[in-house]
């Protein structure tokens, strides 16, 4: 009896914080697809809002997930060479550069953007382009690929089988390759879905460096959210859901594969 | 097996020294050699430079300047490990989770570019020769240490390195499964001819599979000799009590005799010295009659441990001895006895440093 009442305690308890977060999720869809948010649902349901959205911020929607999956490639083809050299080397330097590489989870986006902007800002074609966005995306998500695929290595004792493979007459890539990414999957497809989530979540840095031209989801968000009517900006709400939600789940679930095998 | 056989080469160290970034010196400048086919163990407790002078030899540590590494002749001092052609047994295995038992035995094969079909026969045939049959296609988390450890032995061998480097092989293994083990790996260094280097702390290992042992401690060689040599005849109290057991006492010397409490034990005539640091093995000790012999003591305690019994006689030294007496004799604590110890058995040492 007293066992039933902690558990119904514990699930009401449970159910009240999931909806906490659930219902204005929830709020937000539907205002998406109400005519008229003021008069509420019985004013019909459309698509009209959405549609308008896709119009006007398809290419937007489109940058952002170039800029997302070219962050990933970026973090990648640097990140993971860079923790197996990190975690190999050791020493005193290794901590201090891996200190660096994580100095951005401290520093605020907006002064990483400033930086960048001070930096950068002069070099007119690359200041246009949105591989200026990607940089700031690059140097906001490279501590997360690092972190995880290093925290792999430090369980798997990767640097006694670097050396294994090393006597067994592995030159340094073909010991990368054989030996060190397959056994850092788990950590590269955790850090991957960090990086991808992240770069097309990125509010602070990215709206710093965007161009009129060059925007991405949550910039277009912002802007619609200001400048429009609250069922376009409930409509954008939607989309950027049925974007990213699937996206992640799909990650998940190939990373649980992974693991589980 | 013959395949492998001829492939040893001799290694050679000179004035290798190994000081760490933090300034310790885990190594103190060493000269060693090993002849080809031979199998070298180094010995010593924990933090004695072994394993450092085993990474200088495999390429995995740069020896300090002016020190240099030599194979056949050859200076290989700068010669990176994948280069080197030594295979090596690491006390983890250091095997590869990613590839199951039989592409790990073949990856070194794979690295050189042997063809598939050669490669696989010739994981068939280390496979049958560290029997681990029916395994080949197990991961390497299916396995269990016993069967870990003769997969990394299969892998380290497969390359038919000129030099088989093993660094504390059975050490993470159970007593029972080590001492077959120990067995195993002793007929297959033989057959194998290669030139083998084992690190150990054991010296149980050390005299079964070693042709030569260097005893080190705190980064330098204390001794080297042949395993009956450290062990009869060792050079120092470190040595004698860390290879076997071994009662060390000093006592002064009287006309070829030990003066001791329990009284006068003949030593080698030749030692003319007015006192010494005498070592005795247990089982070297004979067990009298009391009343006639020269040297007598009280039995403290008996262990019996099967094949022998295990005394400890105090009275007859300053401190109790450990003696191994046969199992059939019947004794029990609180008699005398006699203690008949041949003069050739005790061990003169130098004085402690």
């Amino acid at each position: 009896m007293r066992d039933r009442l902690i558990f119904s305690a514990q699930l009401i308890f449970t159910l009240i914080v999931a909806a906490f977060l659930v219902v204005p999720a929830g709020m937000s869809i539907t205002a998406g697809v109400t005519a008229n948010y003021f008069r509420g649902i019985a004013s019909g349901v459309t698509l009209q809002w959405v549609a308008q959205v896709w119009e006007l911020y398809a290419p937007t929607i489109l940058l952002s997930f170039v800029i997302a999956f070219a962050t990933l490639a970026v973090t990648l083809i640097v990140g993971v060479p860079a923790a197996y050299a990190l975690h190999v080397r050791g020493g005193r330097l290794s901590r201090i550069v891996e200190e660096i590489i994580t100095l951005p989870l401290a520093v605020p986006g907006l002064a990483i953007a400033l930086a960048l902007l001070l930096t950068y800002g002069s070099f007119g074609e690359f200041r246009r382009s949105w591989a200026f966005i990607l940089a700031g995306h690059v140097v906001f998500t490279m501590p997360f690929m690092v972190r995880s695929v290093m925290a792999v290595f430090a369980t798997l004792d990767i640097k006694t089988l670097d050396e294994g493979a090393a006597s067994l007459g592995a030159s340094p890539w073909q010991r990368f390759r054989n030996v060190i990414v397959p056994n850092a999957t788990p950590g590269i497809l955790a850090g991957s879905l960090m990086v991808v989530t992240l770069s097309l979540g990125e509010f602070n840095l990215t709206w710093m460096l965007h161009t009129p031209l060059t925007k991405t989801l949550p910039i277009g968000l912002a802007d619609s959210y200001a400048s429009m009517r609250l069922e376009v900006a409930s409509a954008y709400t939607l989309i950027f859901f049925v974007m990213i939600i699937p996206l992640l789940i799909a990650m998940q679930m190939f990373a649980d594969k992974e693991r589980a095998r | 097996m013959s395949a492998a056989a001829g492939h040893g080469a001799s290694v050679r160290i000179e004035n290798c020294g190994k000081t760490f970034a933090d300034g310790t010196q885990a190594l103190e400048p060493a000269t060693l050699d090993i002849a080809r086919g031979e199998t070298l163990v180094l010995l010593g407790p924990s933090g004695c430079g072994k394993t450092t002078m085993l990474r200088i030899i495999a390429g995995l540590e740069l020896p300090d300047a002016g020190g240099k590494v030599l194979f056949d002749g050859k200076d290989m001092t700068l010669v990176p490990i994948e280069r080197r052609n030594v295979g090596m047994v690491f006390q983890s295995y250091a095997l590869f989770p990613n590839m199951s038992v039989a592409d790990n035995i073949g990856y070194g094969l794979k690295i050189r570019g042997v063809a598939g079909k050669e490669r696989a026969s010739r994981v068939a045939e280390l496979v049958a020769l560290t029997n681990i049959t029916g395994l080949e296609d197990r991961r390497i988390d299916q396995l269990s240490g016993g069967q870990r450890q003769r997969v990394a032995l299969a892998r380290a061998v497969a390359i038919r390195p000129g030099i088989l480097l093993l660094d504390e092989p059975l050490t993470a293994l159970d007593a029972a499964l080590r001492d077959r083990l120990r067995g195993e790996l002793n007929r297959l260094l033989r057959a194998l001819g290669i030139t083998a280097i084992y690190v150990t702390h054991d010296q149980a290992e050390a005299m079964e599979l070693g042709d030569r042992v260097v005893v080190m401690r705190k980064g330098a060689i204390v001794q080297i000799g042949s395993p009956r040599e450290i062990y009869f005849e060792p050079k120092n109290r470190f040595v004698a009590e860390f290879v076997g057991a071994a009662n060390v006492i000093e006592a002064p010397l009287a006309d070829g005799h030990l003066i001791l409490p329990g009284g006068r034990q003949p030593v080698d005539p030749a030692a003319n010295l007015p006192a010494a640091v005498a070592m005795i093995r247990p089982e070297s000790v004979g067990i009298v009659e009391a009343r006639t012999a020269p040297l007598t003591g009280i039995i403290d305690s008996v262990s019996f441990v099967g094949d022998r019994q295990r005394l400890v006689v105090s009275g007859a030294a300053q401190k109790p001895l450990t003696v191994d007496a046969p199992n059939t004799i019947k004794l029990k604590a609180g008699e005398r006895i006699g203690l008949s110890i041949a003069p050739g058995a005790v061990r003169l040492l130098p004085p402690e440093i």
